[in-house]
């Protein structure tokens, strides 16, 4: 029984893919508590920011080892949130000077907190769903190996 | 001296801010500029003219009136009284229909049944007039059941009721079909021209036969094709239609009940039609002796009586439909002149009988843009109206009742604080307004600190007062209250040296010790800086004040400990002192270099501890240290129709506001600046700070009225009242939330506002969004509650609570809109939309909300599509102008040339002035003074005019007051008498063209002036300059460019404004 380079990338995005589980429950634990007026939006905002960019570069990485290892329709099936993120990037608040893309003064205006809050449970069930559908890959790619 | 290392950094510095803003540019996303939305309709709207030319000679009935009676105040009417008349009625059409021997094969079927008539009662009751009837399901159209009803009335003959039968799509446009009594109109565009050809013949003669006292009646038949002429023609048919009821008993004697309602529901509908449609109701015009019989259910009905057809029925039911109605409409394009002579008023609140008593809180504090609240989302969707609060919260006041308690009742649950809107449960419990959860009344609270007697809640203060005070106990206090601490961040630069500010500032400032707010413990401190930044330490024992200057300004640190801010009271010689020296201190330095970041970093560390105000003055581009900009405007573009760089360049100012903002740092900006000084990016210390920004361009000390203008803004700003540490909640009945705030402040959470500074000149907006639907409440509540520390270290809390009735009709919104209320809040969201996105989208925005809001009243008032006028309810009658001055205001003109920084203070004005400001500020108050010198007779207040060059006369004064200017325009025929007793001189020549100040003449004329001038004065934060300009004075154009409704190279006059709006309308 060999350990394919596919078996492995899907090892790989499985364990990816539940730090991405966790960085979404994250957002949302966070805009809840927002909105629900726990916390103070500059302390949110800064907790969320540096937060931002690591997700989306661990998703990138994820997508290079599939790519590598051939398995083109995994990367396909990503390839619509890379593009989402890199739009959702370049349309960050103007004049930010740090990373991320949340932005204290705007974040409690309630269509960007219930567009935030939305977007972090949309990404939620796409992380889950991918973690289920990188098990089945995983697995399919260790039997047929 | 700045070390190699720090010169390494400020490398650094300026590299990034190299960079970030071509980042910026580099983020073209956003969607390239439409054509100019402004140029295509110049030329529509030119051909239009020659268009409309022949209607608008229709249109101009002679001895045309308007309706302008209120309407009584409606009660519900419950359902089973509908379904009685509704009985009664059919009773009635079943025989009226036997003696017509209809032949109309669909005519059994059509016959309602009670339970029909009921759904179709339900069926017509869309969009209108619900609150009448109390039926709640309205499904969409009419169903064609009533014809049988309203048809033999209109059209005697049943031939002609055949005809109009037969297609089923005529039956439903037509008028008189509907038969909802009470109930308003259903959009029905088309079809109606269809049905005139058919009934012309009959009704022309009909009106001969009438001898209607209308000169234009005759011709009508001719002048069909108009949609106008229609309205008309069902004028008169209206009148003739009782003629095919002589039986029916004569008005307007009281009728009893079964047989008048028939008469109504059968024909109210077209009546209403048009009172609606057209504002100049014929029936108006007549001498008619107006009675009013009382109708039960219904409240007050009036009718009219026409003493010149005794023979005819009068249409009782059409008078008194319009009266009840009362909803007057106005069509723009006949009414060119609609600014009324007096203030503009908001729309009265009605609240129903329970609180009728209450006082709800004033305009001037607290404003919602409906004065009725839709019941649902999608009806508000439907009005196309904004939906949102203008609050001005820490208004001066004169009379604010004060309460000093042990426990503040508030609601357990939501906080609310009690109000006079609560439902007493029994003497011990109360039903918050807001929630609706019962809460137990504290034993205190039956007792009346007035009268000292126990017994009743109501008579209590905060149940009779919707404004009110209370002096917070300590629970409402996180820390001991601050002191007052006033720092002031001086700029010594070079640019500063020449515009001379600093003594202005000094001197007002040295003027005003005494009267900064505060008590004993006032603290006072001053900062200077251009290149490095210089502290005074002003101890008690030193002999004179000393300075500390840190040239390390990337990391500004505090070179001593205390004595930075020192006590007023105490060190007062020493603040005089260094006041005096101050200005001459660094006249001899030509520093141009501005080290604005490094110096407000020092007054954050500084004033951490305490929190306060920090008022910073500015003359130029920060150039050096942290927070250094490059300038971006190219003077070239200033006309240019896409304006860049509204945003900021970078957030250093923001995030230093918001650190301040957590340490209770307001910092207020004025911006003396001569050249572009960026306060685009400058502005968010202030925005987020809960500051003030002011500005003054191209100040010079040279130029008096400056010089006067900024020294009684900076006495103003130093004396008015103060609220420290503040926090502003705003809350709203449930089903309702708050959206999008404007303002300066921190939103710190959905509903909470942190202000560091409150200040009495600062107004605030929310945009309110439906959470719920309101169908089962009658009123809605918003309840702002400002706690603050005041001057004198007292927390207070002042709460202001608004109650307004929930609607579910439509025509009852579009009638209650509150035109200014929407001017200000349209004029917040457009700077949203002009920084989020540009200028061209927010031109649009103003003039998209005006084509949707008369597409929705066109659509509730069921008007023809193709109707000639412009027909806008009377309490929006204004919204056009305004939006066109707003178009033609300095934040969102586009062609004309327009320096970047004074767009964006227009905009920071926008955003944060008291609407009362704001409206002056966007459309000047112009009044012709002639009739304050008149010799003889009562004087009069001097009519207001609309800003048109038309209205100017040579022979006449005028005053254009745009709340920081007033303009005194002198016509050159003007009356020798008046000038020499009015100005002093001989003739109108002998005033200069440059002329400050009015002299004070003991002359009846002259002291009226004065007095004039002093009220409107009393509406402003500050006295306004006052110019005096002759009509032929080269100046002449500072007055001339106020005037909005006329046309100019690059913008459309109001009547063109109007054309293209007619066009748009669909």
């Amino acid at each position: 029984m060999g350990f394919s380079f596919s078996a492995f990338s899907y090892i790989t995005a499985l364990i990816g893919d539940a730090f991405l589980i966790f960085f979404a429950i994250f957002h949302t634990i966070s805009f809840d508590e927002l909105k629900t007026d726990y916390k103070n939006p500059i302390d949110s905002c800064n907790s969320l920011n540096p937060l931002v960019l690591p997700e989306y570069l661990l998703h990138i990485l994820i997508n290079i080892i599939f790519l590598i290892a051939g398995e083109w329709l995994s990367v396909c099936l990503n390839l619509p949130l890379i593009g989402y993120h890199i739009w959702r990037y370049k349309n960050r608040p103007q004049g930010m000077s740090g990373p991320g893309l949340y932005d204290p003064t705007n974040i409690m205006n309630s269509d960007t907190l219930s567009k935030a809050m939305k977007e972090g449970w949309i990404k939620l069930g796409v992380y889950l769903l991918s973690f289920f559908y990188y098990l089945y890959g995983m697995i399919s790619s260790l039997i047929a190996a | 001296m700045p070390s190699s290392n720090s010169d390494q950094t400020l490398l650094n510095n300026n590299n990034n801010s190299n960079l970030k803003p071509l980042g910026i540019q580099k983020r073209p996303m956003y969607p390239q500029q439409t054509p100019m939305p402004m140029a295509q309709p110049m030329m529509n709207a030119t051909q239009q003219l020659t268009q409309i030319q022949p209607n608008q000679q229709l249109n101009s009935f002679p001895g045309v009136q308007q309706n302008i009676q209120q309407q009584p105040q409606l009660q519900q009417h419950p359902k089973e009284n509908l379904q009685h008349e509704n009985f009664s009625q059919q009773q009635q059409l079943s025989s009226s229909m036997k003696n017509l021997t209809l032949n109309n094969s669909n005519f059994p079927l059509q016959m309602p049944s009670s339970k029909s008539d009921q759904n179709l009662l339900n069926n017509n009751n869309n969009n209108s007039n619900g609150f009448t009837l109390g039926i709640q399901k309205r499904p969409m159209y009419p169903q064609q059941t009533p014809l049988p009803i309203a048809q033999p009335m209109m059209n005697p003959t049943p031939t002609q009721f055949q005809q109009q039968l037969q297609p089923n799509q005529q039956i439903n446009s037509f008028p008189g079909v509907q038969q909802q009594p009470l109930l308003q109109q259903q959009p029905r565009e088309n079809l109606q021209h269809e049905n005139f050809p058919q009934q012309q013949p009959q009704m022309s003669a009909s009106m001969k036969n009438l001898t209607l006292n209308n000169s234009v009646v005759p011709n009508l038949p001719l002048q069909m094709p108009s949609s106008k002429s229609d309205q008309n023609l069902l004028n008169n048919n209206n009148n003739v239609k009782p003629l095919g009821m002589q039986k029916r008993p004569m008005y307007p004697q009281q009728i009893p009940m079964p047989m008048a309602q028939p008469m109504m529901n059968a024909t109210q509908q077209p009546t209403q039609f048009q009172q609606q449609l057209q504002p100049n109701q014929q029936f108006n015009s007549f001498p008619g002796v107006q009675q009013n019989i009382q109708q039960q259910p219904r409240g007050n009905l009036q009718y009219q009586n026409f003493p010149q057809q005794p023979q005819q029925q009068p249409n009782v039911v059409h008078q008194g439909f319009n009266q009840i109605w009362g909803r007057e409409t106005i069509d723009l394009m006949q009414n060119r002149h609609i600014l009324p002579q007096t203030k503009v008023t908001p729309p009265p609140i009605k609240l129903n009988h329970q609180f009728h008593e209450a006082t709800n809180c004033s305009s001037d504090i607290f404003r919602c843009t409906l004065t009725k609240i839709p019941e649902s989302n999608s009806l508000l969707q439907k009005s196309r109206l904004p939906l949102g609060i203008l609050i001005h919260p820490y208004r001066d006041l004169s009379n604010l009742p004060v309460i000093s308690c042990s426990t503040i009742v508030r609601c357990r649950v939501c906080r609310t604080y009690i109000n006079p809107f609560v439902f007493f449960v029994d003497s011990k419990k109360w039903k918050c307004n807001l929630c609706y959860r019962i809460n137990e009344l504290p034993e205190e609270f039956q007792y009346d600190p007035v009268s000292k007697t126990y017994g009743d809640p109501t008579r209590r203060p905060e149940i009779r007062s919707s404004t009110i005070e209370f002096i917070a106990p300590s629970e409402y206090m996180l820390r001991p209250p601050q002191p007052a601490v006033y720092l002031f961040v001086l700029d010594v630069s070079s640019l500063a040296q020449q515009s001379g500010y600093l003594d202005v500032v000094c001197q007002t400032i040295q003027e005003q010790l005494d009267n900064l707010p505060g008590d004993a413990r006032t603290q006072v401190g001053f900062i200077a800086f251009n290149s490095a930044v210089h502290f005074y330490n002003i101890a008690e024992n030193f002999n004179q004040p000393h300075e500390i200057t840190v040239l390390e300004v990337d990391d500004v640190f505090l070179p001593c400990p205390d004595n930075l801010l020192v006590n007023l009271k105490e060190c007062r010689e020493l603040i005089n002192d260094l006041l005096q020296q101050l200005p001459k201190r660094f006249a001899n330095e030509h520093d141009n270099q501005s080290a604005l970041g490094a110096a407000l970093q020092a007054a954050f560390k500084l004033m951490s501890p305490t929190g306060g105000r920090v008022s910073v003055f500015q003359t130029c581009l920060p150039n050096y240290g942290p927070g250094a900009l490059q300038s971006r405007e190219d003077p070239n573009n200033r006309s240019s129709k896409d304006v860049q760089h509204l945003g900021p360049a970078t957030d250093f100012y923001k995030r230093l506001a918001l650190d301040c903002s957590g340490q209770q740092i307001a910092v207020d900006l004025f911006l003396l600046n001569s050249q572009y000084s960026d306060l685009s990016t400058l502005s968010g210390i202030s925005k987020f700070s809960g500051g003030a920004i002011h500005h003054f361009p191209l100040f010079n000390i040279n130029k008096p009225q400056q010089v006067t203008e900024f020294q009684r803004a900076l006495t103003r700003y130093l004396t008015r009242k103060i609220g420290f540490e503040s926090v502003m909640r705003v809350r709203c009945t449930r089903g309702l939330s708050i959206h999008t705030f404007h303002g300066n402040f921190f939103v710190r959470s959905t509903d909470l506002l942190s202000l560091p500074n409150v200040n009495p000149d600062a107004g605030f907006a929310m945009q309110i969004t439906y959470e719920e639907s309101l169908a089962d409440v009658k009123t809605v509540c918003f309840q702002a509650a400002l706690l603050y520390t005041s001057s004198k270290a007292e927390r207070r809390i002042r709460v202001h609570t608004l109650c307004l009735p929930v609607t579910e009709s439509l025509t009852e919104v579009m009638h209650s809109a509150d035109q200014q209320c929407i001017i200000g809040l349209l004029a917040k969201m457009a700077v949203d939309r002009s920084l989020s996105s540009n200028i061209s989208d927010a031109r649009d925005v103003f003039i998209n909300a005006t084509v949707d809001v008369f597409s929705a009243f066109k659509i509730a008032q069921n008007l023809p599509s193709g109707a000639s006028g412009l027909i806008a309810p009377q309490n929006l009658a204004l919204f056009p102008l305004y939006i066109l001055a707003l178009l033609k205001q300095m934040a969102f003109r586009t062609g004309t040339s327009t320096r970047l920084d004074d767009r964006v203070f227009a905009m920071c004005q926008m955003k944060s002035l008291p609407l009362d400001q704001l409206i002056r500020y966007i459309y000047p108050d112009f009044y012709l003074l002639d009739p304050l010198f008149t010799e003889e007779g009562d004087k009069v207040d001097p009519p207001r005019l609309q800003l048109s060059a038309e209205r100017l006369d040579s022979r006449s004064i005028f005053l254009l007051d745009n709340g920081v200017n007033i303009y005194i325009y002198v016509g050159s025929n003007t009356n020798p008498s008046v000038i020499k007793n009015v100005f002093g001189k001989n003739s109108v020549n002998e005033i200069p063209d440059v002329c400050y100040s009015l002299p004070n003449l003991e002359t009846p004329s002259s002291e009226s002036l004065q007095e004039f001038i002093n009220t409107l004065n009393e509406e402003k934060p500050y006295n306004a300059t006052i110019q005096i300009i002759r009509d032929t004075s080269p100046c002449r154009n500072l007055f001339v460019q106020h005037f909005v409704d006329d046309r100019n190279e690059n913008s459309l006059s109001y009547y063109e404004f109007l054309q293209h709006l007619r066009t748009q309308v669909k």
